[in-house]
């Protein structure tokens, strides 16, 4: 079926099905991550790779627990995964790369509570991805994500120089911005039409 | 517990609860989970239904968590206590499954997703690891009201301007028409924006507000209107 192509699944989880924009998933990094454009880049990064091999994890887990029929297990297991494999990934990325180590700092290890990693296994599971349509999937939400965060730092950073009045100083206006880009990426919304 | 008889010995009880409600309402003001807020508060039911979730495994695993507090070690506390939420959130994943199988398709990953909810191991670690039993659970139990209670905000906005139910109850009168956009993704956003804001209104006038209900509720003497 064409509309279950890699890149259609790709395209989906980065543009048309938005995880932060369209699923609202990961909002509290969207929200507290995106001031400065330079840490959004690295969250969004970071983000992308947890979210890759915290996918390939959740795949194996899934095909291990519905072997033995232990699908009740599923969510215990899916978030100790998560939280073990951002810890590996930490401890990793310091051995082997220090530099991109210290560029993702404290970011690496608040993942863990991305809602969007868990979001990403749990939709997986439930459509019933095989290995690769599972990959290509989260790699699209990752790279999605970290687009939504980016965009917003910009938006963010040309509004810290607008003259504003004082009830927009709190995350209100932030919440109206996202709204609004939200409202653009249903544009996107087309391009799923008309393969489904 | 707190019933309304203890109130008069532990004021400090009563104040745990209503905390949640207003002054450290989760939504509003301390912006703690915002995902489910934004997914699901499409319609007015899912809202509340989404916030009972919560109450649910907030009280069970700040009760747990608070009444293991002496013997969960230092080090790994974080990890017991995503287990312990995981643990109510699967049961509440079944419940809700029992109950209406309509509604948990409407819900849909978001039940599950209540584990990352940040609001729920934020109370963990900051109140349930260092608080008594009691304490505890009157606190999760204001929070988790709170929580419903923003959730039933922005559901019934959302609900009245996207699909015209819940017909004369109007919060925005002049700007907003029906809309469709309303039950979209990008009018939760919005709703969620506008609440901000007004809220952030209401709080430069809200010392005068606090004194005024002080006065109402204790009927004491101090009355200066």
């Amino acid at each position: 079926m064409q509309t279950e192509s890699l890149s259609y699944l790709f395209l989906s989880a980065f543009l048309i099905n938005n995880f932060v924009l369209a699923m609202f998933l990961g909002l509290c990094p969207f929200v507290g991550t995106s001031a400065k454009r330079n840490t959004a880049i690295n969250m969004g990064m970071a983000t992308t790779f947890v979210m890759l091999i915290s996918s390939v994890c959740a795949y194996g887990i899934n095909a291990v627990l519905t072997r033995y029929q232990l699908e009740f297990l599923r969510l215990i297991s899916y978030i100790a995964v998560i939280a073990a494999a951002v810890q590996l990934v930490e401890m990793i990325l310091k051995k082997f790369s220090p530099v991109l180590s210290r560029a993702l700092g404290i970011y690496l290890p608040l993942i863990t509570t991305n809602c969007a990693i868990l979001g990403v296994a749990l939709i997986q599971t439930a459509k019933g991805y095989d290995f690769m349509q599972s990959v290509a999937f989260s790699a699209g939400a990752g790279a999605g994500f970290a687009l939504a965060l980016i965009l917003m730092a910009g938006l963010r950073e040309k509004l810290e120089l607008a003259n504003m009045p004082g009830i927009t100083q709190a995350a209100g206006l932030s919440m109206m911005l996202a709204g609004i880009l939200s409202l653009t990426f249903m544009g996107f919304a087309g391009l799923g039409g008309s393969a489904a | 517990m707190s019933t309304p008889a203890t109130k008069q010995e532990t004021p400090l009880t009563l104040e745990t609860f209503t905390a949640g409600l207003w002054k450290e309402n989760p939504i509003f003001v301390m912006m703690l989970g915002l995902c489910p807020t934004l997914a699901v508060t499409n319609t007015l039911t899912n809202s509340l239904a989404m916030g009972a979730a919560t109450i649910f495994v907030l009280v069970g695993s700040n009760a747990l968590i608070s009444g293991l507090r002496h013997f969960i070690p230092k080090q790994i506390r974080i990890t017991t206590y995503i287990i312990i939420i995981a643990t109510f959130v699967t049961l509440v994943d079944y419940l809700i499954q029992a109950i209406s199988l309509d509604l948990y398709n409407a819900l849909g990953a978001f039940i599950q997703l209540i584990v990352v909810n940040c609001l729920i191991l934020g109370r963990a670690e900051a109140f349930a690891s260092k608080n008594s039993f009691n304490k505890s659970v009157v606190s999760a139990a204001g929070m988790g009201v709170g929580f419903t209670f923003a959730l039933a905000c922005l559901g019934s906005v959302r609900e009245l301007l996207g699909s015209g139910k819940l017909l004369g109850f109007q919060v925005f009168s002049d700007n907003f028409e029906p809309w469709v956009v309303m039950i979209l993704p990008p009018g939760g956003f919005i709703v969620l924006g506008s609440w901000l804001l007004l809220f952030k209104w209401l709080e430069q006038r809200r010392t005068r507000k606090i004194i005024r209900t002080d006065a109402a509720t204790h009927c004491t003497v101090r009355q200066n209107p």
